[in-house]
């Protein structure tokens, strides 16, 4: 709404009216971050990573990008209709001054610790490059001088971000962010360039031993600085113009987009080398079971934490019923079952799995029923896992000599051939928007989402809510089972570990980071998470960070309930959910909403 | 709480069936266990069972008095998760690694001082300021995390601060993996008065054991007077009927959930220590089956009803320890003690199917009962 006007903007504020308990606040956090990352080690393990060659390392950015987040988040205000607002200037300049020699203030207390005790014994990733970095080389007087002299800088840099306009700052941010993404995912790049015949450009942009060069950060810098300047307010006219269209016309852009993403998906794997096929594939898998969840968590609103005991009923029924290997137990006359054919069973059986677990959790509260959902996870892993039914499982030993999948014939899909297993994972994703794209739309969709909004109301517009809850465990459990089949073909043998808590965790921040409820959502969030920082024991593009990927998978998780509950790519419908006390102000605000009148006569507007 | 007669459905004969299946085999493990305690040898015990040998009166102690004492700590735990359901009505899933934050401080004081030489020439001192440390650092990271993720998220639909709590947990985890690193962390060794027996009546208890079961009673007998006998427990008490009211009353709302959350911290944190003086190792996944089981010990003896969250787990402590001997070993089951966690699991399962209220009753406001 702040868009829509512009509010009236008092002088700016004297350069020493200064909220000095928020310095003090925004300083101290950043502090402790600065000094956490210091301890993990990132600084010194990152050293080796050149972002621009032989001027700034990975390493150095750990610390400093905190810093100029710093000196940026003092500054932020939120701007409310009907308040003074003051103009920006060199206020805010000091402020972010202040806050980065604070937060640097604290890193030197660490560099002064450090100096004087051993705390190699707890913190085992101290040492004594940490020291040499946190000194920045000279003695650890001139170190501690120079830090906040740098804090003090950065954190400038930051705050004065909000004395621009909203153009050069966007400029600026999109130019720093462009640089660090193109250097980072230097791997990648350079190895898709290879693929598509652009090695000479890849030679200008990256140095031989790693990192930019200064000619590629220019080059990267002008690129993304043009098109932000230029190009960005086009995309943004493109994509309302797209969504202000209407009736048939939006039938055929959806279309259109649609084929553009088809023949992507069929098209990108054919130049793309090994590696990266198989991280598509991997990523695939996690898209599979994140469109699985988003049925249970996002439609349906249950909070199912066992979801991956329906990965785990997949794998270990394909495995055993595929495999010549299955476990001892199962007696001799079993044959070999074609992976299509062990497929119907396998559906079959994680139906079943789903109504069994799911009966008996459907009426209970839900945060207990997470819990509850959680034990069956971990009832069902320890039971593969187990002596007992050792003989159908092969307990820890898992089960080995999976065959791949035989398509018609034609080729066998496994491990060995990334590009072919990235096809068929594709396939059942396609299956997989399907369903959930139709279903959405369905009437049991519609009773999803009232049962999601509220169950009794739903079960008084007459919708048997035990039912529907059960479906939603099925649907889910399907798709689930899907990607545990493919990922049995694909790795050949299959582990308990596989199939720890650990998935479902990083599943459910795949859903929610990418939006509850939302096709797209989910399956930019499963790219994005997994391509990027990788899965549960599935490398991703960056693993440099793969030590801490666990940990930013937690850190997101918060930040994204606080901040962005309803994910990256929302769910409109959800969003309103989650935000239905501002949206009644926003109505109230715009006299909508009657307080006066009695609400038996309907003083409530349609919002 | 449903009052109406609804016809029976195929998921409640599915669940009645469950039910049944589940009492059936409780009943019949326990009969094959009593058959073969008469004699491993009779016709019947062979039939269910041939190799199994029955259990030593020693044995069946050892197992009570394990499962006690692993109880005791269960219940430690369970008191902040029942604490702060009663109080904010929702699970805070991030409880178990305050626990393990607990242990961990422990660790290091416990290191520390046995560097210095405390440990072994002053071990009580030592003992009672490694607990101190650990009391500490629990309820402060208990503390810091009401503040800085659950009290923006409240008055949020209910799930939100559950996945929050889930995060944080998950967070909390990490940040133990990259500062101490993922590898087991051991405790130093007891003085050897400590791990010895000590004969109390009929009963032969290694001391540790002991231990554990005075500082949880001492720990309990604590919450309780504080709760039931000053006026901070009765604002508590209040906050957890009402918070509206409460507030009306000149209570300060904000103050008590704060202080629930740093009681709850508190007894993690001698529940760590317990941990660590018991097993003697800590990693950075020791608190989450533990906090699980420990959420499951406050179900099982009624959410919000501290009593209970104590008695729930001592129940849990003792079936996990005893049932997998008791009932799964003499129905022909191999390798019963990799089943143990799934025995805990089953327990709650069943509590909930047949008595969802806890063995003993909950305590929640009218709207959290929902």
């Amino acid at each position: 709404m702040s868009k829509t006007m512009t509010p009236e903007l008092a002088p700016p504020r004297a350069v020493l009216d200064q909220d000095w308990g928020r310095i003090g606040r925004f300083g101290g956090l950043i502090a402790l971050s600065l000094i956490f990352v210091a301890l993990s080690n990132m600084p010194v393990s990152m050293e080796t990573f050149d972002l621009i060659a032989d001027q700034v390392t990975l390493g150095d950015v750990s610390l400093w990008w905190l810093l100029l987040v710093a000196g940026f988040a003092v500054g932020k205000e939120v701007v409310l209709e009907g308040m003074t607002t003051h103009a920006r200037g060199p206020r805010d300049i000091v402020a972010g001054a202040c806050t980065g020699a604070v937060a640097a203030a604290g890193l030197s207390v660490l560099a002064v610790l450090i100096d004087n005790f051993d705390l190699r014994d707890p913190l085992i990733n101290w040492s004594p490059q940490t020291l040499e970095k946190l000194s920045l080389g000279g003695s650890v007087g001139s170190g501690v001088v120079l830090w906040l002299v740098a804090g003090a800088a950065i954190g400038g840099v930051g705050g004065s971000l909000h004395v621009l306009s909203e153009r050069p700052r966007r400029l600026f941010v999109t130019m720093l962010v462009s640089v660090f993404l193109i250097a980072i995912l230097e791997t990648v790049l350079s190895d898709i360039s290879e693929d598509i015949a652009l090695e000479w450009l890849a030679d200008i942009v990256y140095a031989k031993r790693g990192g930019l060069t200064i000619v590629g950060v220019v080059l990267v810098a002008v690129l993304s600085g043009a098109y932000s300047w230029w190009g960005r307010v086009r995309a943004q006219e493109a994509k309302e113009r797209f969504q202000s269209l209407e009736g048939a016309d939006r039938t055929r852009g959806n279309a259109i987009a649609f084929g553009l993403v088809a023949v992507a998906t069929v098209v990108l794997p054919m130049v793309l080398g090994g590696i990266t096929n198989e991280l598509l594939a991997n990523v695939g898998l996690f898209v599979l079971l994140a469109l699985g969840l988003n049925i249970v968590v996002g439609l349906a609103g249950i909070l199912d934490l066992g979801y991956v005991a329906f990965f785990a009923i997949g794998g270990y029924t394909t495995a055993i019923l595929t495999s010549p290997n299955r476990g001892e137990s199962w007696p001799d006359w079993m044959p070999d079952t074609p992976w299509f054919a062990a497929l119907l069973l396998v559906m079959v059986f994680a139906a079943l799995t789903g109504l069994f677990i799911g009966a008996p959790v459907i009426r209970m509260r839900g945060d207990y029923l997470a819990i509850v959902t959680l034990g069956f996870g971990e009832i069902i892993r320890l039971l593969f896992l187990s002596d007992w039914l050792g003989g159908y499982t092969g307990a820890a030993q898992g089960i080995t000599n999976i065959p791949g999948v035989n398509v018609f014939g034609l080729t066998t899909v496994k491990g060995t051939n990334p590009q072919a297993v990235f096809y068929l994972v594709a396939a059942f994703c396609a299956v997989a928007i399907y369903v959930s794209w139709r279903l959405e739309k369905s009437r049991l969709g519609r009773a999803w989402m009232a049962v999601r909004e509220d169950e009794s109301v739903a079960e008084a517009m007459g919708i048997n809510t035990v039912n529907v809850k059960l479906m939603a465990f099925v649907v889910g459990a399907v798709l689930a089972s899907f990607s545990g089949a493919i990922f049995a073909a694909k790795v050949g043998s299959i582990f308990p570990t596989s199939f720890i808590i650990l998935v479902s965790i990083v599943i459910l921040v795949v859903v929610i980071v990418g939006g509850m409820g939302n096709i797209a959502g989910v399956i930019a969030g499963a790219v994005v998470l997994i391509g990027v920082l990788g899965g549960p024991k599935q490398p991703g593009l960056l693993q440099e960070f793969s030590n801490f990927k666990l940990l930013i998978y937690g850190a997101l998780l918060i930040w994204m309930m606080l901040q962005k509950p309803e994910g990256l790519i929302p769910n409109v419908r959800r969003t309103r959910e989650l935000h239905q006390e501002e949206f009644l102000q926003d109505a109230w605000l715009r006299g909508e909403i009657d307080t006066d009148a009695d609400p038996s006569e309907g003083g409530v507007a349609p919002a | 709480m449903r009052h109406k007669a609804a016809p029976r459905t195929g998921v409640d004969w599915f669940l009645l069936v469950l039910k049944v299946a589940m009492f059936s085999v409780i009943g019949f493990g326990l009969f094959a266990f009593v058959l073969q305690q008469i004699d491993p040898n009779n016709w019947l015990a062979q039939q269910i069972n041939d190799d199994a040998t029955g259990l030593t009166a020693d044995q069946f102690e050892g197992l009570i008095i394990s499962g006690v004492s692993q109880g005791a700590m269960y219940g430690l735990i369970a008191l902040g998760y029942s604490m702060v359901y009663g109080v904010l009505g929702f699970i805070n899933f991030a409880h178990g690694e305050v626990f393990m934050v607990g242990a961990m401080t422990g660790m290091i004081t416990s290191n520390k001082l046995l560097e210095a030489g405390a440990w072994e020439s002053n071990f009580i001192a030592s003992l009672l300021f490694i607990v101190m440390v650990a009391v500490v650092v629990s309820t402060l990271t208990a503390v810091v995390m009401e503040r800085v993720a659950y009290r923006p998220l409240r008055g949020s639909p209910r799930l939100i601060p559950l996945i929050t709590s889930i995060g944080i947990s998950f967070f909390i985890q990490n940040v133990s993996v990259v500062l101490l690193g993922p590898g087991a962390k051991a405790y130093p060794d007891l003085p050897d008065w400590w791990t010895e027996t000590q004969t109390i009546g009929f009963l032969e208890v290694q001391r540790t054991r002991l231990l554990v079961v005075v500082v949880a009673a001492v720990a309990m007998g604590a919450l309780w007077y504080l709760v039931e006998r000053t006026k901070t427990g009765k604002a508590m008490r209040a906050v957890a009927e009402d918070k509206e009211i409460a507030s009306l009353m000149g209570i300060n709302v904000n103050r008590i959930i704060v202080t629930t959350f740093a009681v709850g911290g508190a007894m993690a944190g001698v529940a760590g220590i317990l941990w660590g003086i018991m097993f003697r190792s800590v990693v950075h996944t020791t608190g989450f089956l533990p906090g699980i089981k420990a959420f499951s010990a406050a179900v099982v003896g009624g959410i919000g009803n501290l009593g209970g969250a104590m008695a729930g787990g001592l129940t849990l402590g003792t079936a996990e320890s005893v049932a997998p001997l008791l009932i799964l070993e003499p129905l022909g089951v191999r390798g019963v003690s990799q089943l143990r966690d799934a025995v805990a699991f089953s327990a709650l399962i069943l509590v909930l199917l047949v008595k969802p209220t806890g063995l003993f009753g909950e305590r929640l406001s009218a709207d959290d009962r929902a």
